[in-house]
């Protein structure tokens, strides 16, 4: 198990390899289908990313009196939809990568290559495992988007990853649509 | 003298039960617990895919999160997977029954589960973009309604998630690429094809359901139904249970494993299922179910109140 600490680095990223099991500690922001619209169309986060890691996910968030917020459920959104978008997010704010779920194309791989970003994926589904692991809900940005589209400034602690897309070219996800495809042949 | 007994039965008469209240109450638990706790058939299968996969690989750390996530949802009662999905909500009735009261009834249910946080706001104008009805909207929650001959309710939900849904398909046979004529070894390879084409992006593993026949619409319908069987059944045609079968022993081998990590397990279920289709078209629709497969169901007794849990 590798660790990944807050504040992150680029050099960190590089070490991260296809099949690495990794527990990331600090800061997150969540970014799902209309931050990446909107961020495409020309209107600048309202966040610096630099160094900052995307989390696909629309979470299910509590407001409660106080003003204060928790999140109840948060497991990852399936990633490739933001395919069309991702790269230029990396090239454009400078994150170290992103986690979502299913993996993402060649554009976001070539993307991870270029720009020294890494591809997490959590595990789908796993919303309560994911949800114990956010410390705490500490800012909320463009909510006008709605609550599971917004951006939610999250701390996390030892939250669980698989590595799955590095910043050397690989994609585990290339790898077994390959092989799966080889072997359905076989089996038709 | 009638007349006093009629006052004394008035007086003696506690306040009426309020059954409105009892539904609603009903199938906000039905809700809760179709969100948070995960069906036991569902569970069997759940554990035993992690048994199978491999120590110390992404595969077994993937089943072991997801089989600690059923528990923990359960205990805090919490939803499963942060994404509602659809809200499916079936309704098994004697005749004469209200749909429209008892849609009014289920909106607010679902309103209340919304506030409470056993569903997120899942529900979007697909034309300005909003998320603000609290699920209730456009089509949302889903009803369908059916005659039974017993005289009480029957209520059934699925929370079918968005990112399964997705990975859902539908063909036209013959499909020249696959070589996948108008009969069940055509229908073999198109679901085949459709497991390797969703990858772990419908959650895997997965369970499928599927129809051959009927139109578009029906056969998505019908192959949905489908996900209302227990796991455990058989189905009672032997070409469709011979083919379920082979399905998931074939899936087994394509080594897509769960999220898509590669592993043994692709696919938890296959459950088949026909309508009559026209001369001119054969579809087969597939509808793929998450791990995360939230269905449940009531049966009500006359006040409305639950008197058995159907899974």
């Amino acid at each position: 198990m590798k660790r990944l600490d807050y504040p992150f680095k680029k050099e960190d990223v590089k070490d991260l390899k296809v099949g690495d099991m990794v527990l990331i500690s600090g800061k997150m922001y969540t970014g799902r289908d209309a931050v990446h619209h909107r961020i495409h169309t020309g209107t600048k986060p309202p966040i610096d990313l630099t160094n900052q890691i995307i989390y696909h996910c629309g979470p299910v968030v509590l407001e409660h009196k106080d003003g204060s917020f928790e999140v109840t459920a948060a497991g990852p959104t399936t990633s490739i939809r933001e395919e069309p978008y991702q790269w230029e997010v990396m090239r454009d704010y400078g994150i170290i990568g992103v986690i979502g779920k299913g993996g993402m194309g060649p554009k976001t791989l070539k993307g991870c290559q270029d720009y020294g970003c890494v591809y997490m994926h959590a595990i789908g589904g796993a919303a309560q495992v994911l949800a114990e692991r956010i410390k705490s809900v500490d800012n909320v940005y463009w909510r006008d988007l709605g609550s599971p589209e917004a951006i939610w400034e999250l701390t996390v602690e030892d939250f669980p990853v698989v590595i799955t897309m590095d910043s050397h070219g690989n994609s585990l996800h290339k790898e077994i649509d390959e092989i799966s495809n080889k072997k359905l042949q076989e089996l038709l | 003298m009638a007349k006093k007994k009629k006052a004394t039965k008035k007086f003696t008469k506690s306040k009426p039960e309020n059954t409105d209240k009892n539904l609603h109450d009903s199938i906000l638990e039905l809700l809760r617990i179709t969100s948070t706790v995960l069906p036991d058939d569902i569970q069997e299968v759940v554990l035993d895919a992690l048994h199978r996969e491999q120590k110390d690989t992404s595969a077994q750390y993937a089943m072991q999160i997801i089989d600690k996530n059923i528990k923990l949802a359960e205990t805090k009662s919490q939803p499963i997977c942060q994404d509602t999905g659809t809200i499916v909500i079936k309704v098994y009735h004697p005749p004469g029954f209200f749909q429209l009261k008892f849609r009014k009834i289920c909106e607010k249910a679902v309103v209340k589960a919304t506030k409470l946080g056993y569903l997120r706001q899942n529900s979007v104008d697909s034309l300005t973009g909003k998320n603000d009805t609290m699920n209730v909207g456009n089509g949302h929650p889903q009803f369908h309604f059916i005659e039974h001959k017993k005289k009480g309710i029957d209520i059934k939900c699925m929370l079918k998630g968005g990112g399964c849904e997705n990975v859902g398909a539908q063909y036209a046979l013959p499909n020249t690429p696959l070589e996948a004529g108008r009969d069940l070894a055509g229908v073999r390879k198109v679901i085949l094809d459709a497991i390797q084409k969703a990858q772990g992006r419908g959650c895997g593993p997965g369970t499928l359901g599927v129809c051959i026949g009927g139109d578009r619409g029906t056969g998505h319908i019908h192959a949905k139904d489908q996900l209302l069987r227990l796991m455990t059944d058989t189905n009672p045609i032997k070409e469709l249970d011979d083919l379920e079968k082979d399905i998931v022993k074939t899936a087994n081998k394509l080594g897509i494993g769960p999220m898509g990590f590669g592993g043994k397990t692709t696919l938890l279920g296959c459950k088949i299922s026909h309508l009559n289709r026209l001369p001119a078209s054969y579809y087969v629709s597939i509808s793929y179910m998450c791990w995360a497969f939230r269905r449940q169901g009531v049966s009500l007794k006359t006040n409305n109140t639950i008197s058995k849990w159907l899974y």
